[in-house]
């Protein structure tokens, strides 16, 4: 026999508790260490640059008490009037154009390939993850060697490679970084979509066989709309990284050049940031890139809703 | 993914982390009277060249021996983009050691601004101590409020390196090349080149780091102008026919390829791409077994510049920070490390140059035994530093900024980004 206690009936002590904790309390619990270490390490750092941002401020020892006047938008008209900040974002927009599209096109390509019953399948996509997982000081001596003015690239094209050469050309030294980037992350995209692959029904193929599809019919009908979360995690996963990029123009391009060329807004705020003593205005740079990264993402996913 | 997340998210972190440790009731940070006065252990950190390394830890290890309750505890500065970038960040953090020895005077200005450094003016015998040892070179050292918060340590004059092999095969004197002036110097960079002999005359790193001036510019406006330091009384002194004799020089390198532009993986002038470099004494352990090398002083547009003629110091200094506590012990180990005998085993087993006033005389057989480290110890009574001012880090990013534009890539007439360079900088540090 189940006794049923009406809801009316119930404490009130209980009802709040239910009401708050929800009807299971230990997910809660379980939970707590993630949302812990998201206010942590992403929500208070967050927070707190955006409200440095708005104040004079720099970094003090222990018990240092300097003042940190509020400033208003100040800091954010000295970085939008900032010719080599603007430089900076228009570079990074350059680099998500060429990146973001070559990323997914390549990566579900060659996903869609490593998935088919070819020979050498395990050695193809270890060869395509050893990049992603090597450290990028040491690959970037070998991009040095094929990219460099007498590199083995210019070599191969002669008459056809740019005077300057790629790295240190004002027009190529970005798409030059996008597609080592795009190279370089490749591995990891390709797990991805690996992944959605599978979860994509053979019945479908089967049925576009039987209808007459043909390899790229098939491709197009059955396996692009398959993987379509898959696609837009990659894509949002390639903006956010590609609006992060330091490293590549730091040691690809003489930090950023020529001429501030192929400078990341990342690098601008550690420059401004960590070596110039001037968080406050570094803070500034990261909540526009936070800002631009959004509205990228968010224009990205209203074209991709249903 | 993680390489370029890392710097973003590490900045974030150090945002946040520092914040909170600025925030705190400064239990790392004893009254300066009390802690002058303190003794005990203590930890110190040194630079990660080999050479120093091995200085480093037969240093300590005499100290400890003779202090058993003071003792000292040294590691290599931790890996970072840079040292400076480590140790600003251990400064907000509160735990940055006692001492560093690798402390760079461009630095200075930005750790002092952080209070993170003692004034070394707080020992009774500080400043004395300073001045006794490093002559009148120790003035260039004090901060603008007169005190020094960096003891001048070592110096690595700039000068011109060259391989001899390379000169030989490019039918250029090994015992005299003529690079005195700059026409001469241009002459045999065009003979190197076009010879075959090397790929580049000179390879100074082409990156837009603030610190980069040091090694192209710096020294040869040093030479050009007297001794002029980049910003002296509040002006930068930059814009001016020395800056622009020197600044006319490296573009007519870097116009005729003479001087790469691209990044170079490794040291261009041991691996003999290169057939002349910019460079200190410190590198000499590097090309050893590598390159059969000369020494000269750096060019200047009319020529006869003397051994006592001179260049940019390159100096690495030691400064107290005030996380420490036992700061007694700190200065003590400090007067320890820079003593005449210590002085004497860094020059020994790094063959860099002590600031230390005389020398050449103080040293008299070492420099005998080594003659090729004579000119370096010459070098040092004449080296000018880096000015020390406010905002130093940005004024040299604004200088190399420009320098970039307009000497490497030639996207500017160099005149003007000279004049427009000491604009900006004249604003930055009035």
């Amino acid at each position: 026999m189940t006794i049923v206690v009406p809801r009316g009936n119930r404490p009130r002590g209980k009802r709040l508790a239910a009401g708050i904790l929800g009807r299971q309390p230990i997910g809660l619990l379980l939970s707590a260490p993630y949302a812990v270490f998201i206010a942590a390490v992403f929500a208070y750092p967050l927070g707190l640059a955006v409200w440095m941002s708005f104040h004079h401020y720099i970094f003090t020892a222990p018990g240092v008490q300097v003042p940190r006047p509020f400033v208003g938008l100040d800091n954010y008209t000295a970085v939008v009037s900032d010719p080599a900040v603007r430089q900076a974002f228009l570079n990074i927009l350059v680099f998500l154009v060429i990146n973001v599209p070559l990323t997914v096109a390549l990566s579900l390509v060659l996903a869609s390939a490593l998935n088919a019953a070819i020979p050498f399948r395990t050695l193809f996509r270890i060869s395509y993850y050893v990049p992603y997982v090597t450290a990028s000081v040491a690959v970037v001596g070998v991009w040095l060697f094929l990219f460099s003015s007498g590199g083995l690239v210019n070599n191969a094209i002669g008459p056809l490679a740019p005077n300057p050469s790629w790295l240190i050309n004002g027009f190529w030294a970005m798409p030059s970084i996008a597609i080592y980037v795009t190279w370089k992350q490749l591995g990891f995209f390709i797990l991805l979509y690996l992944a959605a692959l599978q979860n994509v029904p053979k019945e479908l193929y089967e049925a576009a066989a039987v209808d007459g599809a043909s390899k790229w019919r098939s491709f197009r009908a059955v396996t692009v709309p398959g993987v379509r979360p898959a696609t837009t995690l990659v894509t949002l996963l390639a903006i956010i990284t590609g609006a992060n990029l330091f490293t590549e123009p730091y040691l690809l391009t003489n930090g950023g050049g020529p001429n501030g060329k192929s400078a990341s807004p990342v690098l601008l705020m550690y420059q401004r940031g960590i070596e110039q003593g001037h968080p406050d205005v570094a803070a500034a740079i990261g909540v526009l890139l936070v800002l631009g990264v959004l509205l990228i993402a968010g224009v990205q996913r209203f074209l991709e809703r249903d | 993914m993680k390489s370029r997340t890392l710097p973003s998210i590490a900045t974030v972190f150090l945002l946040a982390a520092t914040t909170t440790a600025a925030c705190g009731d400064g239990g790392n940070s004893p009254a300066a009277d009390t802690a002058a006065k303190a003794h005990g252990p203590i930890n110190i950190w040194y630079s990660n060249n080999a050479q120093e390394v091995a200085w480093g830890k037969q240093m300590v290890a005499a100290w400890n021996t003779a202090h058993p309750t003071e003792t000292v505890s040294a590691q290599e500065i931790p890996a970072g983009q840079t040292s400076e970038a480590v140790i600003a960040a251990s400064i907000t953090a509160g735990n940055a050691p006692c001492l560093i020895y690798n402390t760079s005077p461009a630095a200075v200005p930005n750790f002092q601004a952080q209070g993170g450094l003692v004034a070394l003016d707080d020992f009774a015998d500080g400043a004395n101590y300073v001045n006794a040892r490093s002559g009148s070179t120790a003035g260039q050292y004090k901060s603008p409020d007169g005190k020094f918060y960096q003891l001048p340590w070592k110096s690595n004059p700039v000068m011109i390196f060259y391989n001899k092999t390379e000169f030989a095969k490019a039918g250029i004197s090994t015992t005299a090349p003529p690079l005195g002036t700059y026409a001469q110097f241009l002459d045999t960079a065009k003979k190197v080149v076009s010879s075959g002999a090397a790929k580049y005359a000179i390879y100074p790193s082409p990156s837009s780091q603030f610190f980069q001036p040091w090694f192209d510019f710096y020294p040869m406006y040093a030479a050009e102008s007297g001794g002029k330091q980049l910003v002296e009384n509040k002006k930068a002194t930059f814009d001016s026919d020395a800056g622009k004799a020197v600044t006319g020089f490296w573009q007519q390198l870097y116009a005729q390829n003479l001087a790469g532009k691209e990044a170079y993986n490794g040291d261009s002038f041991a691996d003999g791409t290169a057939a002349m470099a910019s460079v200190g004494p410190w590198a000499i352990a590097a090309y050893k077994g590598k390159v059969d090398w000369g020494v000269v002083s750096v060019p200047t547009q009319t020529g006869g510049a003397s051994e006592q003629a001179p260049t940019f110091s390159d100096a690495k200094n030691v400064a107290i920070y005030t996380a420490c506590k036992n700061r007694g012990t700190a200065w003590d180990f400090l007067k320890f490390s820079t003593s005449a005998e210590q002085d004497g085993k860094l020059l020994e087993m790094t063959g860099q140059m002590p600031l230390r006033q005389g020398l050449e005389q103080q040293y008299a057989a070492y420099f005998t035994a080594n003659p090729q480290y004579k000119v370096f110890a010459v070098k040092t009574a004449h080296v000018v530093e880096v000015p020390n001012i406010p905002q130093s880090v940005e004024v040299w990013q604004a200088f190399r900024d420009s320098w970039s534009k307009s000497v490497i890539f030639a996207k500017e007439d160099p005149n003007k980004a000279l004049s427009d360079a000491a604009t900006k900088i004249n604003g930055l540090v009035k």
